[in-house]
């Protein structure tokens, strides 16, 4: 039988704002374990928590940017759990009431555009982190130790619509919602730094069959390749179980990246009755139009209409808009060196080619660079006025890179300004035409082609300094003499 | 209305000797029974609300204040090792 796979994702979004969601303390990763707690997030008897209305920003912000509809009222819940890494033995989310809702995202799979529902945009506070003693994993620990510096970071949670239909299109989905969440600057998204975080929701149905099958959650996935990986095991043990003609038990599985396989928990374990109710310390969100249309301005350009513009506007293929929108950095780099320098092909080309190689081997990111884009629109000018050859701008364009000194100082420093001296040129010309006899007879017997190893030679004597086209129109002068 | 004491005493970790459950047992019922007499009235004209207060958006800068006695909710731990907290095996 032929089966369809529906999948919907989960995933939990660390903001980036500066101190917690609902306390003062500070949300910088790495700190010494329990230095970035106080009264309030470790749940002490006689505390007030405040919403951190940057927090609260960031998330609009984001149900925005996936055409949410923000809720005119939204309320904190309590979800009532026993876990060590929770010190008020409840977390405060949002339940029945969620900040916003019924939004879209759309994905690209093959080629092909599909739409994405989102569920729900919520805010919540993130949990403390465990070291398990006695084994690698909470499995076979003998004791474990608690660092509560992460708990109450603040954590956007965005349910999506079971419309996922296979592991490519969830991991597509994944990394669009990275992409969108960098480029508006409310999350680092980083999967494996755990700063973006997803657990899958995953059935199987027969072809062609409406109701929807039992379906098993699956955590633990720490990279989008894991989230292919855990959901493509997933999707293979259910068809299996089915194909049988077996029954598929509603439970979380974990994703064992080392077997890739996902491993059942007893369900019993996972039997939550959460308790939700209202939290009494917290007032409702109502946003203002005013508000919101504060919010929506700092939003800037999507991804989307910027790849767009790129393509319509600037006349870029569509490789390059894709690279150039890559990262919001380079994207940045590129729509800054554009303001001064109204070539976005050239711009491209050498952001693509020679600074992306660069930073590649040698494993940097366009923010690590000294090189400003004004200082690479200076050297595409003076290969522009002819002071430097295409060729050697490579070489100087890394030389730069490498040393941090300005286009400027190391074209003066290594003498590499083109030579524009007619003089100079014939100069070496005639040293060249003395060497090569033997290639000079032959041209001159009508051995035309052999012209441009004498051009060569001279491109080698000036160091790559002369034009070669002028040097041709020089040479050709010369020996028609 | 009756309610399962053992479930609700499980859930918030409570171990209670049979006394108790009989003693919560009832006065639990009695909640409940106070909760289903509420239940008669008609609220059709009533807007659902979480809070007693017409408060909202009650918020705060983001600017971090560091806890000036943030040692001393370490001191709170039964034990402690590596300026962590140290907890029993979590699962069997
Ligand atoms: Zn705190």
């Amino acid at each position: 039988m032929k089966y369809e796979t529906i999948i919907g994702l989960e995933i939990h979004a660390q903001l980036l704002t500066e101190s917690k969601m609902f306390c003062a303390c500070s949300t910088k990763f790495g700190a010494k374990p329990n230095t970035n707690i106080c009264p309030v997030c470790t749940g002490q008897p006689g505390v007030l928590p405040v919403m951190n209305q940057k927090a609260i920003e960031l998330a609009i912000k984001t149900a925005l940017a996936l055409n949410c509809k923000i809720e005119k009222s939204s309320v904190f819940a309590r979800k009532n759990y026993f876990y060590p890494d929770l010190p008020k033995d409840f977390q405060i989310s949002q339940y029945e009431l969620p900040l916003a809702t019924l939004g879209h995202l759309d994905i690209v799979v093959e080629g092909k555009k599909k739409r994405i529902g989102i569920t729900r945009v919520h805010l919540e506070e993130d949990a403390g982190k465990l070291v398990h003693k006695g084994a690698a994993r909470i499995m076979g620990a003998t004791e474990s130790l608690v660092d509560y510096n992460r708990t109450g970071v603040p954590l956007m949670e965005i349910v999506s619509e079971p419309d996922l239909r296979s592991p490519a299109e969830a991991k597509a989905f994944m990394e669009t919602l990275q992409h969108l969440l960098q480029f508006i600057g409310v999350c680092d998204a980083k999967m494996e730094e755990g700063s973006l975080r997803c657990d899958a929701n995953i059935s199987l149905r027969p072809a062609g069959e409406q109701k929807f099958g039992t379906k098993t959650e699956v955590k633990n996935m720490n990279s989008f390749k894991a989230v292919f990986k855990a959901l493509k095991a997933e999707e293979k043990r259910h068809e299996e179980v089915l194909s049988e003609g077996g029954k598929i038990n509603q439970e979380t599985r974990f994703f064992d990246d080392i077997t890739e396989q996902t491993i059942g928990m007893r369900s019993k374990e996972y039997a939550h009755d959460y308790r939700y109710f209202p939290e009494p310390d917290l007032v409702p969100i109502e946003p203002s139009a005013d508000w919101l249309a504060k919010i929506k301005n700092t939003s800037g350009e999507l991804p989307e209409a910027k790849r767009d513009r790129f393509l319509n506007e600037y006349k870029l293929p569509e490789a390059d808009a894709e690279v150039l929108l890559a990262t919001p950095a380079l994207t940045a780099y590129f729509e800054e060196c554009l303001k001064l320098y109204d070539h976005p092909k050239t711009i491209a080309n050498w952001l693509m080619g020679d600074l992306t190689a660069y930073l590649k081997t040698n494993n940097l990111a366009i923010e690590q660079i000294n090189l400003t884009p004004a200082q690479l629109v200076e050297m595409l000018q003076m290969i522009d006025k002819g002071t430097i050859s295409g060729k050697l701008a490579k070489t100087i364009l890394v030389e730069a890179l490498k040393s941090g000194k300005t286009i400027k100082d190391i074209v003066a420093e290594q003498g590499l300004t083109q030579i524009s001296d007619e003089g100079e040129i014939k100069n070496i010309i005639d040293e060249v035409i003395e060497k090569n006899p033997k290639q000079v007879g032959e041209f001159r017997s009508g051995k035309d082609a052999v012209v441009m190893f004498l051009v060569g030679q001279v491109m080698k004597l000036s160091k790559g300094r002369a034009k070669p086209d002028a040097v041709q129109k020089l040479l050709r002068q010369k020996l028609g003499q | 209305m009756k309610i399962d004491v053992e479930a609700v005493a499980k859930l918030a970790r409570l171990g209670l000797s049979p006394e108790e459950k009989k003693l919560f047992g009832e006065q639990l019922s009695r909640i409940l029974d106070h909760a289903d007499t509420l239940k008669k009235l008609n609220t059709d004209k009533v807007e659902p609300t979480s809070h007693a207060i017409p408060m909202k958006n009650v918020l705060r800068e983001d600017k971090v204040i560091p806890c000036a006695n943030v040692d001393d909710i370490l001191l709170n731990a039964p034990q402690a090792e590596e300026h962590m907290f140290k907890v029993p095996r979590i699962v069997e």
